[in-house]
């Protein structure tokens, strides 16, 4: 299936979403990685406020390349969301339902999902410049100090991503090569 | 004796941050599109039209590839003859200050592993240094993305484990790595010399050309048939599923101890830059 999909998403959006469905994703998100996502779990644990509201929100594990003057942002493709397993589960605790980033995740986050309602998107890996071109606007959250991982707010417009592990715990990064080789070895 | 200002130095390293940055070399783009065409599984070839159709994206809009601009390595040739004016070193870390800054990339280096401040400039880049004849200077530069760069692996096998030991901690290596390191990735592989020797191997074999193989015909039957092997495990394009797990596999390899079979696997991504020029 395909989807066009608003910002906020709603649980019902989220429910239906399948491992291998494709979605073009409209609306806001928040670019957060490695260490935003240590300090948004400081922030947690000193029961202080978060820089952004963690229900409704997208997470986007980026870190863009600067913008030239003429541009709106660099290249702005996903970075490699295993390094925010340990963190994840706390995130989705709290709120958060949906993700974006690339490559698996931890069995302890494919539960998380699962048992939250949760859904975690794919973009396109190693293809910035193509993603770049989804984005409207961006603005500086916090913790510019942080660089390239700076919480940045963008707003992008069908951005094209795929699911990879929906509200069922399905995981397409298993079942995708597994469909392939049993095609292949069916031949 | 020739000389060689530290200016000049600078100013090509700059300019070769920047053009590897925006723009593949010619073997990894042909790999790429011979990969579209091999690649049996729809969605696995909606994926590879996907990454051509990036690079035409960052060449229109002067963009990188990869928003990961990679940790600059940095590869040079250096004659013995030539007289360097100035600081070599220090030329080669304002090269890459100057075209992270002009073009636009990003500063992904922190100045300690574990406190863990960025640099803003992404330097220190690193740097290999080899002496060799003649009065010029080849300069390679290889951004290293990290997501690939983590996927990467060293054992020291026992020479009893021989070639079968080699081929199966290619094939683990890359199985583990699975959509992580963003595939089609390309290996680079060492095989010999010493604990540190056998990463540099693996590294600088991801400077070696796609359409071409070793010198050495044992080594270029190693080369097709391991990529051959990785290509069956399945895990695609993106991690997906699909035939293309690997666009090329280069072997490097040294001399190394009589109690010892060094083995390391560097992983790149599609994006597998590299730039070069002479001085």
């Amino acid at each position: 299936m395909e989807y066009r999909l608003h910002t906020p998403l709603a649980q019902q959006e989220i429910l239906r979403l399948r491992a291998g469905d494709r979605v073009l994703l409209t609306g806001t998100v928040y670019t957060a990685r490695d260490a935003a996502h240590q300090r948004l779990i400081a922030c947690l644990d000193q029961g202080a406020p978060l820089p952004f509201p963690l229900s409704d929100s997208v997470i986007y594990y980026a870190g863009p390349t600067p913008e030239a003057p003429d541009q709106v942002i660099g290249s702005a493709g996903p970075t490699t969301s295993g390094r925010m397993d340990s963190y994840t589960p706390r995130l989705l605790e709290q709120g958060l339902r949906v993700m974006i980033g690339k490559g698996d995740r931890s069995p302890a986050v494919r539960e998380s999902i699962r048992r939250w309602g949760a859904v975690y998107l794919a973009a396109p890996g190693g293809a910035g410049a193509l993603l770049a071109a989804c984005v409207e606007n961006v603005r500086l959250i916090c913790w510019e100090d942080l660089g390239c991982e700076a919480i940045r707010e963008l707003q992008v417009r069908d951005m094209p991503l795929l699911v990879a592990i929906d509200s069922e715990g399905q995981d397409l990064y298993t079942e995708g090569p597994a469909a392939y080789l049993s095609h292949r070895d069916e031949k | 004796m020739r000389t060689l200002d530290e200016k000049k130095i600078s100013e090509l390293v700059a300019r070769l941050c920047i053009q590897a940055n925006r723009q593949l070399p010619e073997d990894v783009i042909r790999a790429l599109e011979a990969a579209e065409r091999a690649e049996p599984w729809p969605s696995a070839q909606q994926s590879l039209s996907l990454l051509r159709e990036n690079l035409d994206a960052a060449r229109q809009r002067c963009l990188p590839i990869c928003q990961d601009t990679g940790f600059t390595c940095v590869f040079a040739r250096l004659g013995q003859d030539l007289h360097i004016l100035g600081n070599f070193y220090e030329a080669i870390q304002e090269g890459v200050r100057q075209g992270y800054q002009r073009g636009f990339l990003r500063k992904s280096v922190v100045s300690d592993p574990l406190r863990r401040i960025n640099t803003d400039d992404n330097t220190p880049a690193a740097v290999h240094v080899e002496l060799v004849p003649g009065d010029q200077l080849h300069i390679t530069v290889l951004p290293k993305g990290f997501g690939s760069e983590n996927m990467s692996r060293l054992a020291m096998l026992k020479p009893a484990d021989g070639l079968e030991g080699v081929r199966r901690f290619v094939l683990e290596t890359v199985r583990a790595a699975g959509a992580n390191p963003c595939p089609p990735i390309v290996v680079g592989l060492g095989i010999g010399g010493t604990f540190d020797q056998v990463a540099a191997l693996a590294k600088q074999a991801l400077l070696l050309p796609l359409d071409q193989s070793n010198p050495d015909p044992f080594y270029a039957a190693l080369e097709a048939e391991l990529l051959r092997e990785i290509n069956q495990l399945g895990i695609g394009p993106q991690g997906f599923g699909g035939q293309i797990t690997a666009l090329g596999l280069r072997i490097l390899t040294l001399p190394t101890h009589v109690a010892g079979l060094p083995v390391a696997v560097n992983i790149s991504c599609h994006v597998c830059r590299r730039a070069s020029g002479i001085l």
